[in-house]
């Protein structure tokens, strides 16, 4: 069943929602390293960069819930499993594989750099707006990516979890079975108290 | 009758709800005042999207212009207004007073890694450049820690955006 609010009519919709999404639950799965990352300084640096990515992503929701007239609450949690549009490589749950994390940052950094470059051109100006604004800080969350590739770039297992990953990073449109359960996690407290607001 | 002076004024008393010790003005999140018809329209930037603080800062604002007797009206503007480079020069001081290193100017591009690694970062407290970078990211999305060599004092640095 299609939820009524992506019945009505949005530019914004196809163009954002798949980013939106991307953010929403790559965050989510970032924030998974919260407390038990492999050293202090990541834990920080991937609670960091989880809530960034969540900011962006309810910014987003926003704009295209301005069209849609509704909030970006019920396009982050109303909506079925199915109608998500995120890509399978951020729905991966890596905790607690380290390199592979790595590497899916890195990779995703690379890509979503080059689309929010293209959101910025946009003709809508609140698009291009907020889209510079999201490349501000993306600028830090590439720099932690670099980092890190520098770092383990001749290690056979990073190497490894690139090439793995690799391929996934554009596959988007059927969800992979993992994702049923975080759609669960992400939304129980939405749906336990129907109507709440925070 | 309320002014847009009076506004700014009543603003400049609220203090970031994240680094107290320096107002949402010196921040320079509040972007425009506009009074009409006892109505208060204020116009703000988020500093960081995920800013946790956004609806405490909003409540805040609202709460400041009904004490002045006005309606508030407080919108949220997320665009590419804000940089670091709003941060007034009172405000920068305060924030090095209370050990936040202030942003450095953002050239025409954005940092590169090698910039933090690299790049000439005073310590707040005993005004050495020999300071190293520790974490790119921090205890709130809008800082970086790094370690001062000479003092051996490790500090937040206000990252440039």
């Amino acid at each position: 069943m299609v939820s009524p609010v992506l019945r009505r009519v949005s530019e914004r919709a196809p163009l954002l929602l798949p980013i939106a999404d991307d953010e929403l639950v790559l965050g989510w799965r970032n924030s998974e390293w919260t407390g038990i990352a492999p050293f202090l300084e990541e834990d920080v640096a991937f609670s960091s960069i989880a809530q960034n990515e969540i900011g962006h992503a309810r910014a987003l929701y926003e704009l295209v819930a301005a069209e849609l007239d509704t909030t970006a609450d019920e396009l982050a949690f109303d909506r079925s499993p199915d109608e998500y549009r995120c890509s399978a490589f951020v729905e991966l749950r890596l905790v607690p594989d380290w390199a592979k994390t790595i590497a899916r940052h890195y990779l995703y950094e690379q890509a979503d750099e080059q689309r929010i470059k293209a959101l910025m051109e946009s003709d809508d100006d609140e698009v291009s707006g907020l889209a510079a604004k999201i490349d501000r800080e993306e600028a830090y969350h590439r720099m932690h990516a670099q980092m890190w590739f520098d770092r383990l770039q001749d290690e056979p297992r990073f190497v490894e979890a690139l090439e793995e990953l690799r391929p996934l990073a554009d596959k988007r449109g059927e969800h992979i079975p993992e994702f049923a359960e975080l759609w669960d996690e992400m939304t129980m407290v939405r749906r336990s108290v129907v109507g709440a607001t925070w | 009758m309320v002014t847009a002076e009076a506004v700014w004024d009543a603003l400049a008393e609220i203090p970031d709800p994240e680094i107290p010790v320096i107002s949402l003005v010196e921040l320079g999140v509040v972007r425009d005042v506009e009074v009409e018809d006892g109505r208060v329209r204020v116009e703000f930037t988020p500093t960081f999207l995920g800013c946790p603080a956004l609806e405490v800062m909003r409540d805040q604002m609202a709460a400041k212009v009904r004490e002045l007797g006005a309606e508030p009206e407080i919108r949220v503007i997320s665009d590419d207004s804000w940089s670091t480079d709003r941060i007034t020069p009172e405000g920068r001081e305060k924030l090095r007073e209370a050990g936040f290193a202030p942003p450095a100017p953002r050239a025409a591009a954005a940092p590169q890694l090698v910039q933090l690694q690299r790049g000439p970062f005073r310590c707040p407290y005993c005004g050495s450049t020999e300071t190293e970078l520790e974490n790119i990211f921090g205890p709130t999305p809008c800082r970086s820690l790094r370690y001062c060599k000479s003092c051996r004092q490790p500090f937040e640095q206000f990252k440039t955006i």
